[in-house]
Parts: structure tokens; sequence; C-alpha cells
């Protein structure tokens, strides 16, 4: 996305604004999503990119409808095309997952039935949707198998889940979320539990697929490598909440809430010069059964004094635009942000490069 | 035959190590019908103090191979010294006082802690076992293991599952490294765990380091992470060393076709830094370490690949000083070439940096050799690609 | 892919063969050293130490124990003649698990004169407690957390903690004995008569169905909410199939599978005896034969039943592996 677009602007393929996601457990309320808003276009990426239990996985399984209505308290808007799917009949939902929005899921073998060939359960994503035999279906299978790089489908496709390996099971499913071409499609950490020469293969495969079908892209991820790779957009997930959101240089290049700037210096640079020290963020992530009053990230900000008086403790920031152009959850004043990021990027980047915030 | 330095005061050593697991035949009787070959033919030396780096692919028989060189695994074949001695073939009874020298850390801070003791008989087990009452008192010297790993002391009395992924990480660094172990094997001691947890722990095995002079063996996947904390480095592939060198060196300029595709696929958090990169995207699935591929094991996935590497295992040697080599046509070429940094130093202003394919026409870029990536060839093609 | 699952089941059977071979010689030696002395059941009441002896070794009783499991094997394939030698000799035909010389028959026959009532009590009350087991369990997975769930798992609970034989004498005493809805069991074959048969039959599966389908619930239950839980459930919805479609094609076959394993077991162990119903109800099954039999310490019925009973719970862990082998692609032999 280029810069100036209004982040907030409605009208985008899909609109997700001020979600909240809760369940109630026998330990109390799971505030697991507690305030997120993100859009995303056709053709576009967006990566959602955070912490363990941080509520990206819930954040997209909430907007897929896929949820247990009785204990999941989900409030917020979800505008697909103009419609809100929390407001949707739940078999309107139904209808619309695996035809109009796809997901793909972290570990491929545990995401295919294990008793059910990769045929079987292809043609029957086929069958939901379209009304064709199982022949037809079957052939439309063997053509999407080949477009995601599967060597002699018409052979792989009688094969069972636990006789490929875990790239090909990950093409597999790839192929079955793509199968009807939908305008969406969810990732949620496709490629986590793959080798990196894998991981690579894959990422090219979902981009050339994206062009040809321009399919709108969430990414789901903790890899701020693979955010960087594939991302037009980016929004940063903390404690439930998007904490900063905008394009990707902006985040990678001016990042101004302290968690963002926190996650960058925490991973070593294989590109850069060597630093003696990493630089993490001190502490752990919240609970989302006991999340902070004030800012989610104030127990963990080294900031936070240069806020006056105890107001990150007390106050929740709100997810506001600055003036660089995406939008930030935080106290703090924009100038401050921007200087405060100015010299950390500075210090990460050395001498030997200046990238960053020139 | 490559063992590094020459001097015999290296904390661990090891020569030609195999460890080959049998698979069994499901036919009427139970017969060896053929070998997992997980780690064939090690041959490298740890000295006091340094760290060696293992990185590879999920399979690549890192684990094997740092259990097998603290013999919780017994090796098929080769020898291991620990600090001088031959432990290749000591009993288990004999190993007892030699786990006070090496120790091992676990990648999996759920499951490696038994869920039933309490954190303080974790970290005092090693005591227990190697009959040691440290001056003050077990319980004394254990607190101050738990507060130097970063651990409240009071939780001595904890279990396991009140402590997040990270605390968990820190009491198995704490066990580990209760007798000063002269050498830890830390096998994927942060994959688990997330970026800004990573972070801390990294930084508490560097300390810890520098505190206690241990030698480490950290075995990794995460290519950036093995840069940050290795002095050496060593990449596998189905078993077996195909370069081993200094890090910086290693990072640089590395040798060998297979540490140049591992190290062209590590996705760099820099937009844009994609298109400004050499990627080399290598084909198919790592083969079976049951029936590796003849010659060179890397052939079937290697854009290098001749008639030669078929025929002639390329055998590990020292080619220069230090750097040590498995292929018959090593690369020559940096992984982030001049070039990357020109740009990413002295380039234009960060905006035209922002999208891809900008940069596709730059001329320093078509120098590198430029190759698009044409999705059906990889697939096609089966070990070859055109640069 | 045939090839090698007939060389799996082959391989699977000699094994067996194999086990079954250890498992008769420890019996045999278990009960031999048992107390109670096989050669004073030979002799009547009016018995001498003198006579004892002579049985003894007309038996073969005085032989080593191995040289007696010996003939107890050469029985088993060829026949066997007690006391040979002697004015009467027992003949014992060819699979001969022994000869009980208390009821004078041969351990074989008691076995399958027992054995059709011990059969028809043990797969009625198994299919009324899968159905009732599955059906609840699968239900009350499906309605997790709500009064249908809490009800039934409480009921459950209930005839889970009954023990049967308590459960058994309550329902004799007042639906047969007090309030004569059913009339006093004496079984008949169903051939004979199907009415009566029923009749019988009807109490002792209900009392025996009411702890299994108790378990089966339970295990059902929390099968099935496993898989409910698992990735590819997600994937199946994520894909838009219809729930009913994911619970019929996608969570039920993975969720059941497991309870192969237990259903083959239990009815397995019913089909060597069910002791306390048989005897509650008077059925002249597998099990009264047992208890009977231990009651005697009548020795040679002891072994032969525990060795049949062991015959189907080896032969009914063979027929479990072949049908997960069948259902279950990742565990078939490659
Ligand atoms: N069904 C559920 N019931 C109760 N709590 C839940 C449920 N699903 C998720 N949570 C909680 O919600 C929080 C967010 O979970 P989520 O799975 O979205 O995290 P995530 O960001 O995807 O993390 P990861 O990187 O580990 O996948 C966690 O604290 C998790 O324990
Ligand atoms: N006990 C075992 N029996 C048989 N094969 C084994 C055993 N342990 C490991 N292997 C095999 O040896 C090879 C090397 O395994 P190993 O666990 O050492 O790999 P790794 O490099 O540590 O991989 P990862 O990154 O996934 O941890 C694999 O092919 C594995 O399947
Ligand atoms: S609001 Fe306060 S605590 Fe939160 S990130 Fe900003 S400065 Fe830190
Ligand atoms: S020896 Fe040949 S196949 Fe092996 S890495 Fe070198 S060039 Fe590639
Ligand atoms: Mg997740
Ligand atoms: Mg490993």
């Amino acid at each position: 996305m280029t810069q100036g677009n209004d982040l907030t602007s409605s009208g985008r393929f899909l609109e997700v604004d001020d979600l909240h996601v809760s369940f109630s457990t026998e330990d109390g309320i799971v505030q697991a999503v507690d305030g997120i808003t993100f859009g995303v276009e056709r053709g576009k990426t967006l990566a959602i990119v955070g912490e363990s239990g941080s509520g990206k996985s819930v954040t997209s399984l909430a907007i897929m409808g896929l949820f247990d209505k009785r204990r999941t308290t989900v409030s917020g808007r979800v505008m697909f095309e103009g419609d809100d799917l929390l407001k949707l009949d739940a078999d309107d939902v139904r209808k619309l997952r695996g035809s109009r929005m796809a997901m793909i899921y972290q570990d491929p073998l545990s995401s295919l039935h294990p008793f059910y060939t990769i045929a079987k359960q292809l043609v029957e994503a086929v069958r939901v949707h379209q009304k064709v035999s199982k022949a037809e279906a079957r052939d439309q299978c063997i053509a999407m198998l080949h477009k995601v790089g599967i060597p002699s489908p018409e052979k792989r496709i009688d094969s069972y889940p636990h006789e490929l390996s875990g790239g090909m099971r990950q093409r597999v499913m790839i192929a079955m979320a793509l199968i009807n071409s939908p305008d969406l499609l969810i990732a949620d950490e496709p490629t986590t539990a793959l080798d990196v020469t894998v991981q690579a293969q894959i990422l090219d495969l979902l981009r050339s697929l994206q062009q040809e079908f321009n399919t709108a892209i969430i990414m789901i991820t903790h890899d701020l490598g693979v955010v960087a790779d594939v991302a037009d957009d980016v929004a940063v997930m903390y404690g439930g909440r998007v904490v900063e959101y905008g394009d990707v240089n902006s985040i990678f290049r001016r990042p101004e809430m302290p968690y963002t700037l926190g996650l960058l210096a925490s991973v070593p640079r294989m590109d850069r010069v060597r630093t003696s020290r990493l630089d993490p963020i001190p502490g752990a992530p919240p609970s989302a059964l006991k999340l902070p009053k004030g800012c989610v990230f104030a127990p963990r900000c080294s900031y936070k004094s240069q806020v006056p008086g105890d107001v990150c403790a007390t106050d929740r920031p709100e997810l506001l635009p600055a003036p660089s152009g995406q939008l930030v959850r935080c106290h703090l004043p924009g100038p401050t942000r921007v200087e405060i990021s100015r010299v950390k990027l500075g210090e990460l980047a050395g001498d030997s490069t200046a990238g960053g915030a020139a | 035959m490559t063992t590094q330095t020459a001097s015999d005061d290296a904390v661990l050593r090891l020569t030609n190590v195999r460890k080959y697991f049998p698979v069994k035949s499901q036919g009427l009787v139970n017969k060896v019908v053929g070998q997992v070959q997980a780690v064939d033919g090690l041959s490298f030396s740890v000295a006091p103090g340094e760290t060696l780096g293992l990185v590879g692919e999920s399979g690549c028989g890192k684990s094997t191979a740092g259990r097998t060189m603290l013999r919780l695994l017994d090796p098929t074949d080769g020898t291991i010294e620990l600090n001088g001695r031959d432990i290749t073939k000591m009993s288990r009874r004999e190993l007892v006082p030699l786990r006070r020298e090496a120790q091992m850390i676990f990648q999996d801070p759920y499951n490696s802690l038994n869920p039933r003791h309490t954190v303080g008989s974790i970290i005092s087990a090693p005591f227990q076992v190697q009959g040691i009452t440290p001056p003050g008192g077990i319980k004394s010297e254990v607190q101050r293991l738990m507060e130097r790993v970063g651990l409240n002391p009071e939780h001595y009395n904890r279990y396991p599952n009140e402590f997040s992924g990270g605390q968990r990480q820190r009491i198995g660094v704490a066990r580990a490294i209760a007798l000063q172990p002269k050498l830890v094997v830390c096998d994927e001691p942060v994959s688990a765990l997330d970026v800004s947890i990573q972070a801390q722990v990294v930084n508490l095995l560097e300390d810890l380091q520098q505190e206690f002079g241990m030698a480490y063996v950290f075995i990794a996947h995460d290519l950036s992470v093995v840069r940050h904390i290795s002095d050496r480095v060593a990449v596998m592939y189905l078993g077996k060393v195909m370069e081993l060198a200094d890090r910086d060196v290693l990072y640089s300029k590395p040798l060998h076709p297979y540490t140049h595709a591992l190290m062209s696929a590590v996705p760099i958090p820099d937009p844009g830094s994609s298109a400004r990169r050499e990627r080399i995207l290598l084909t198919g699935d790592l083969p079976s370490p049951i029936n590796p591929p003849s010659g060179c094991v890397f052939r079937t996935r290697c854009f290098k690949a001749q008639e030669q590497c078929s025929v002639e295992v390329p055998l590990i040697r020292e080619i220069k000083v230090g750097h040590y080599l498995a292929c018959h046509f090593p690369e020559d070429r940096a992984v982030f070439g001049e070039a990357t940094e020109v740009i990413h130093g002295a380039g234009p202003s960060e905006g035209e940096l922002s999208t891809t394919g900008e940069l596709e026409d730059d001329a320093t870029h078509a120098a590198e050799g430029s190759q698009n990536f044409i999705h059906d060839e990889v697939h096609e093609g089966r070990n070859y690609r055109p640069f | 892919m045939s090839t090698s699952v007939s060389v799996y089941v082959l391989r699977r059977v000699l094994s067996m063969l194999l086990m079954l071979l250890l498992l008769s010689l420890i019996v045999f030696l278990l009960f031999n050293v048992l107390p109670g002395d096989p050669a004073r059941l030979t002799c009547g009441k009016a018995c001498t130490p003198e006579i004892i002896e002579a049985n003894r070794h007309r038996l073969g009783l005085d032989m080593p124990v191995i040289a007696q499991y010996w003939e107890f094997l050469k029985g088993l394939f060829v026949g066997r003649t007690y006391a040979a030698n002697s004015p009467d000799p027992v003949q014992c035909s060819a699979p001969c698990l022994g000869y009980s010389f208390k009821r004078h028959a041969e351990v074989s026959q008691l076995i399958k004169d027992g054995l059709p009532c011990t059969m028809w009590l043990a797969l009625g009350s198994f299919i009324i407690w899968m159905v009732v087991g599955i059906g609840l369990g699968v239900y009350t997975a499906l309605r997790r957390g709500r009064w249908q769930d809490k009800s039934v798992l409480g009921v459950a609970l209930i005839g889970y903690s009954l023990p049967s034989f308590f459960i058994g004498i309550l329902a004799m005493f007042f639906i047969v004995i007090k309030w004569h809805l059913l009339p006093y069991p004496r079984y008949v074959p169903p051939t004979e008569d199907l009415s009566k048969f029923l009749q019988t039959m009807i109490l002792p599966w209900i009392v025996l169905a009411i702890l299994y389908a108790a378990f089966y619930i339970r295990l059902t239950r929390s099968q099935m909410l496993e898989t409910l839980n698992e990735d590819y459930i997600r994937t199946a919805r994520s894909k838009g199939l219809p729930d009913r479609t994911v619970i019929r094609k996608h969570a039920l076959r993975a969720g059941l599978t497991p309870i192969v394993t237990s259903a083959g077991l239990d009815l397995a162990g019913l089909l060597g005896g069910a002791v306390f119903i048989e005897a509650i109800f008077s059925l002249p099954g597998i099990g009264s034969l047992a208890l009977g039999s231990v009651t005697d310490s009548d020795l040679p019925v002891i072994v032969g039943v525990t060795l049949v009973a062991a015959v189907f719970v080896i032969v009914a862990n063979l027929v479990v592996d072949v049908l997960y082998a069948v259902i279950d692609p990742r565990v078939r032999p490659s």
C-alpha cells in the first residue's frame, strides 16, 4: 500500500473494526481479542504480527466465523464486501467459507484428515460449493495440485497425508484453500513448521498465486523477516490489541510504538554487522485472563516514565493516526515517539548501514 | 581427519562419529532392512569457552549429533573425546562423574522438565546425582543459581507448570550450569520461545559463558541466532557436515552451495530486501536418510551439481585455514554482496526503496547475475537452476 | 498393499499361536501348584489313601509337571486316554482340553455346552451397550456443557458406580420374584423357543449392558470431544461443510476408531464367561461352569476355561489390530 492512504477509510474489501472476542472459561473471562482494527484490499497482503497468545489466531477464526457461539462473545464489525459477517446468519457465513474466504494453518499434517486421501478431501471442498460431478471435481483438483507445484498430481492425489512431506502437505492445504478461487485467504503461520528452504518455496508460491487470483491475503506470523518479505500492510498485535498499524515501510523504518521498536530490536539481523548483545524486551507478555488496565504494554515499557503522571498504567490509549501515516496506540506525544524511534533505530543499524531512520 | 585445532586442549573432539538407527521390516520376522543414517561421519572439535553452532534443516541429524556427543545415544562408529578422555566406549557408570563436565539444554521447555518435581528439586538434581554439597548447602546454591538465571529464588518450591516458556527454559539453563560444566550442548534452546523472550535467553547464555567460560555446542535452525551466538558454525545436511568455518567467514562468503541456498532463503526483516537479494530456491524435498543419494548427498537439490557429484563423494577437507568444505564445485561469491550494502547505505531515500521491482534493473543487481524466480522451473527442473 | 497386509496377518497369527502355547504352559503350571489334589477328586466318598495313590498313578498325575504338560499338549491334537491299563479307561477325543472326573465329562464338551448361552448373553448385551453408549456418547459430546449432557453423564455415573451383581440381584428380586413381571429364568436355546429365550435373556442383557454402557458413554464422549478439537475438524469447517457433514464424515470416523479396541476386548472378555450375571440368572454358560469348577476345585475344567477365555482375548486382539489397519491408513504396513 502506498503512503498517505487513509488506514481508517472504510470501503476496502475486508474491514475489521474494533473487534472484541472473549471466552468464558473455568478460570474466568479470557479477553483474547480486545480491540482490533484493520482492513485489506484485493491483491494485497496484510501481515498480522505478534507474540504467542496475542490473539492472532482468535482474530482470524472470528473472521471466518469458526468459534463456539455459546462460549464466545464477539463484538465489533467484520465488513466483508459491505456485509457484516458478525450479523449474518450462521449458514450464510458457512457458505462464504471455502468459497469466498479460505484459511490455511500452521501444521499441515494435523490439518488434514489422516484417514482420507488427498483426493477425497479436495473433491469434497469443491463439491460443497460447486455443482459438479466427482470426476469433474477431481480434474479441477489435479489441475490445482499442479498449480501449487506438486509433481505428478494425478498420482499424488490418491496419497494419504502422512505419505507426503511437510512442504507437499502445505501445498495441498494451499490447493484446498484456493480451489474455489476465494477473494480472501487467511494464512495462520503457514510456514512456521517448515524449513527455511521450503518456507521460501511456499512464500513464493503464495505470491504468484495471489497475483493470479488477485486474492487478499492476511498473513499471520511472528517472523518479522516473513512480514518484511510478503506484506503490504502490517498490524502489530500485543495483548489482544492492535498497537500499531501501517504500511510495511513505515512499520519497519519509522515504528512509533515502543513495542514494535522492541520487537525489531530483539531479533538478530543476518544482513547487518553483528551486534555484541541483543536488546530484548524485559518481562513477559500478559495473560489474556488478566490484561493490564491501561496500556497493555506498560509493564514492559521502558518509556512510560516519559508520559506525565501514571497515565500508562491507568488509561487505555486509543489507536490514533500518527503524523507519519500509521496508526499508533500509545500515550507518548508524537514528536517524542519519533525521536525515540530515530535514536533506537540508529543504534540498531550501527555504523555500517544507514538503514532505518534516515 | 578434519579436527580443527591441533591443540589437544579441546573440550570435545569427535572423529568420524556415526549414528545409524536400524530400520526393521514388517515381514514375518523383524529383520533389519536398512539404516537411518542420522549422523554420518562427524568430525570436529570444540575449544574451551567457544561456541560452535550447528545448523541445518529438520531431520539432518542435529539432535542426534548432540545426543551422541554426550553419549545419551551410543555412537555406531567413531570416537568421542571429552576433555582429552575417550568416552566412546565408557559404561553408563563410568560416565556418571563425567556428566559434571558436560550438560545438555533441550528445546521444549514444556516437556523437558518433570511436571511433578519442584523447581528446587529439578535444579538440585545434578548435585544429588554427583553427591556434591556446595559450600552453604544445596538449597542456597540453587537459589543463587535461580537468581543468576533471572528466576525469583522464592519460587524454589513451585512446579514447572506455574512458569512461562521463557522461565522454564531458564530453569533448564540453571540445571545445566549447576555444576559449572566445561561444555553445554544446547539443542534448539530458544526455538520454542517468542522473539522478545528468545533474545533474553540468548543474552543469558552469553553472559553465563563469559562468567564461567563454558563451551557451547549450539544447535538451531535459525541462522540469524546461530550467527549471533557462535564463534564457528557447522552446516549439516543429511547427517553430514557440508561446511564448517569461522562465523564471519561462513556468513560473508560461504563456499558450499547448500550454505548459500540456506542463507539466501532466510527472510530479512527489511522490506524490499528480497528484491535486492539473490534468492536461490532449492527444488524438491530432503531425500530420505535411509537411502541417501550417491556421491554428494546434496546433489539432488544442488544447482551446481554435475556428473562427478553423483559418482564421487566430496570428502570434507580444509581448503583454507579453519575452513572445511565438502564440495567438488565450491561457490565463489558473497551472500550479502557488497552491492547490497552499497544500496542499503548510500542508496536512494527509503520511499523509493519501498516497492519491489524498482530495483530489478539496478545495475548492481544485474552485475550479480539477476535471477527471477520462475515458478514452474523449480518443480520441473530437478536439480538445475539457471543463474 | 494387500500382500503386505496378508503377510502382516500371517505374522500376527504365528505370534498369536506362540503366545497361546506360552500361555497354556503358564496356566498349566500355575494351577498345578495351587492347592486341591486332582487325584482326590477321582474317588468318591469311600476313599482310602491307597485308592488315591493308585488313581494318581493311573492318571499320570505322579509324573513331573512338564511331562504332564506334554501329555496335555498331545491330547489337544491327538486326543487322550486316561487310565489306559485299567478295566474302565476314559477316552477323551481330539481337541482334548482334559477330563473332569468330577463331572464325568470331557472339558471340551462342557465348554461346548456352555458356550452358546454365554455367547448369546455377550452378544445381546454388547449390541445394547454399543448402541446406547455410542449414541449417548456422541449426543453428549455434541451438547457439551448443556443440561442434556450433564443429566446423561450423571445417570451414567450412577450406572458406572453400581456393581452389576448388585443391580442383577435387585432386578431379579423385584422384577421376577416380587412383581412377577417376567417368568423365572430358565435358559432355552433361541432355536427351541424364541419368546422363552427372550424372556430369559432380556434382564441379564440389560443388567450387564448398564455398566458397559455407562463406560462407553464416557469413553465415546471424551473421544468425540478430543476429535472435535482436532485441527482437521477445523479444516473441514473452514471448507464450508455443513456441521452435519463435518460430524458424520470427519469426526465420527476418527472419534470412534479408538473405541474399536475396547469394544473388541470387552466382548472377548465376556465370551470367556460373565460369572456373576450367569450365576444370578441361573444361566448355564461358561461363567457358571467356571464358578462351579472353582468351588469344586475341578482343575481340568479351570484350566480349560481359562485357556478358552485367553484364546478369545488373543483372537480379539488380532481382529482389532487388523480392523485398525483397515480403518487407519497410517498403521497399514507399507
Ligand atoms: N477457545 C478458547 N478458549 C479460551 N481461551 C482461548 C481460546 N482460544 C484462544 N484462547 C486464548 O486467547 C489468547 C489468544 O490466543 P491466540 O490463539 O489467538 O494467540 P496467537 O496470537 O494465535 O498465538 P500463537 O502465536 O501462539 O498462535 C490466548 O491467551 C489463548 O490462551
Ligand atoms: N530413535 C530414532 N530411531 C530412528 N530414527 C531416528 C531416531 N531419532 C532420530 N531418527 C531419525 O534420524 C534423523 C535425524 O533426526 P534428528 O532428530 O537428529 O534431526 P534434527 O536435525 O534434530 O531435526 P529437527 O530440526 O527436526 O530437530 C531423522 O531422519 C530422524 O527421523
Ligand atoms: S502508552 Fe505508555 S506504556 Fe504504553 S507503549 Fe506508550 S509509553 Fe509505553
Ligand atoms: S559436490 Fe556437487 S552436488 Fe555436492 S554441493 Fe558441491 S556442486 Fe553441489
Ligand atoms: Mg496462533
Ligand atoms: Mg532436533
